[in-house]
């Protein structure tokens, strides 16, 4: 087992992104994920990658969709105003298929925000925030280590699924130091010859075969482009059915359930455990994807819930989707804060049994 | 199953965030648990700064602390603003050489570290005051063994700043224990 070291959570992103083989790397420095293009100005040279300061979050994403384009493994990174920058570029590299991981760090909005933790980015990133019909395939870590293990696998989903792959953060987990234990470096694919063999349809040039390789940014009739977003749409149903993940714990005897990701996750099992001292039983789903979003969860719940709790960084964005995943079963509710305002566990408890209070 | 949860609060540029550090990389060196998060933001020399460190035998599942067992307040405003979230029983490190002022809570142990008076008179560098006050955390609350933070400043130290080990070893032991 490797050791186990401790690191700031923007870079062990990066170490884990270098390992799992991304070799492209363009971004624009913006709080809280400027450590991000800080470590890989500093370490992607080591390794025989490409770094390069845009001049713009739409300069790097654009950069970003040729060297995909060319067979690239690229990560990108950026923080809320930063990621809609992006957005147009995302778009992009959906209807050209192209694979990329993307590492978003959310702060507090709307507009250019403040630089606290926020989750107020779950639209953007579950919903697509450019336009079109496409979706980013979404993971929501909660440690370091989950973060660390996503990136990793994340490079090679990008690839399998031909689409964007995105790690959606909460500032505190770019900013937290955490021990992480890292992941082996896996063999890039890098040359002509490599991405010829592993990803057939880059550009790598036409060499001996019969046609040129084409990537279609705007394919040129409705049902050109109906057939490329169906093409798509298969990766997708793929997904729905293979990348759903999430954790339950303690559904069976809890009179509220709680579902929260990121960070707020961790403050939450804490209120659980607070609660439980109470003599109020509690349960918890933490969706780990939340674009597939784990809807079957739900069906884990057992007989003695009354309520469901979103808990969330947000107006309630996830609260939509878990109340698609109750489907009328049980009434949801919200604790949030916005902004960049962060819940302790004791307001998480305080607000919990008010809201018991107005349950049957 | 004991887990300390400490709150190091001071203004930039007086060492906050490298105590936390230190005492998290100790506590990984003896293969606990921690977490390590920062107050970060627009902040500068003279603004404030703070960190929340736990350190547990057990998965430390929040990284947010709603009730420190340890506070080390740098400055007064430090103090005003969080000695009142210390739990009742819990420790304060005050730095007696900015802090004349008394706690205004009769529940808690207070130790009043004369961190930059002995940085300049004992060491004769007062840039060390952080590792003074570090040093009298280590000895009262045994989060970390001294042993580990001496390693963690061999090794923060190592290399072209190597001259500076022993006045940063000699400053751990500074401070006495009324």
């Amino acid at each position: 087992m490797a050791e186990k070291i401790l690191m700031k959570g923007n870079e062990a992103f990066c170490e884990a992104a270098m390992r799992g083989g991304a070799r492209f790397y363009f971004g624009y420095p913006i709080t809280p994920q400027s450590e991000i293009p800080e470590y890989m100005a500093a370490h992607m040279d080591e390794i025989g990658g490409c770094f390069v300061q845009a001049e713009s979050e739409l300069g790097a994403v654009n950069m970003g969709i040729g060297a995909a384009a060319a067979g690239g493994n690229v990560m990108l990174s950026s923080s809320s105003p930063g990621i809609a920058l992006m957005q147009e570029g995302m778009s992009g590299l959906c209807v050209c298929h192209l694979p990329i991981l993307l590492v978003s760090v959310s702060r507090g909005g709307p507009g250019i925000g403040d630089i606290r933790p926020s989750q107020a980015d779950y639209r953007q990133a579950t919903r697509g925030g450019g336009n079109g019909d496409y979706h980013l395939i979404t993971f929501a870590p909660t440690t370091m280590q989950e973060a660390v293990d996503l990136i990793y696998e994340g490079v090679a989903l990008a690839d399998e699924y031909r689409n964007p792959v995105c790690i959606l953060c909460d500032a505190m987990m770019g900013q937290m130091m955490e021990a992480v234990e890292l992941p082996e470096h896996k063999e890039p694919v890098m040359g002509d010859a490599a991405i010829r063999a592993y990803k057939p349809w880059a550009l790598t040039g036409q060499g001996d075969r019969a046609e040129k390789n084409r990537i279609h940014a705007m394919p040129w009739s409705p049902e050109e482009l109906q057939e490329s977003n169906l093409e798509q749409k298969v990766y997708y149903d793929k997904a729905e059915k293979n990348l759903v993940r999430y954790e339950t714990r303690d559904l069976e005897d809890a009179e509220v359930v709680f579902v929260s990701y990121g960070t707020p996750a961790r403050i939450t099992t804490e209120a659980m455990e607070m609660l439980k001292a109470e003599g109020i039983n509690t349960g918890m789903i933490r969706p780990i994807s939340v674009w597939p979003y784990p809807y079957a969860a739900f069906d884990e719940i057992g007989p003695k819930t009354k309520v469901i709790i979103s808990v969330e960084l947000s107006l309630g964005q996830m609260m939509e989707d878990v109340k698609l995943g109750a489907n009328g079963r049980w009434p949801v509710k919200l604790i949030s804060r916005t902004g960049g305002v962060l819940f302790s566990s004791q307001d998480i408890v305080d607000e919990t049994k008010e809201i018991l209070k107005g349950v049957k | 199953m004991a887990t300390t949860k400490l709150l190091i609060a001071g203004s930039g540029g007086q060492g906050v965030m490298v105590m936390g550090q230190m005492i998290a990389k100790a506590a990984i060196l003896e293969g606990k648990k921690v977490t390590y998060l920062p107050s970060y933001g627009p902040e500068m020399r003279g603004g404030t700064a703070n960190c929340s460190v736990i350190v547990s035998d057990n998965e430390i599942s929040c990284p947010v602390i709603n009730a420190p067992t340890d506070i080390v307040v740098m400055n007064l405003a430090s103090m005003r603003k969080f000695e009142g979230k210390l739990s009742a029983g819990g420790r304060m490190f005050v730095n007696q050489s900015l802090i004349t002022q008394d706690s205004s809570r009769d529940d808690i142990e207070v130790h009043k570290v004369d961190a930059v008076e002995i940085a300049k008179k004992q060491l004769g560098n007062e840039k060390t005051s952080n590792m003074v006050m570090l040093g009298a955390i280590v000895r009262m609350t045994k989060v970390v063994k001294m042993e580990s933070i001496q390693k963690v400043v061999e090794k923060t130290f190592a290399g072209k700043k190597a001259a500076m080990i022993p006045l940063n070893l000699e400053a751990l032991e500074a401070w006495q224990a009324d």
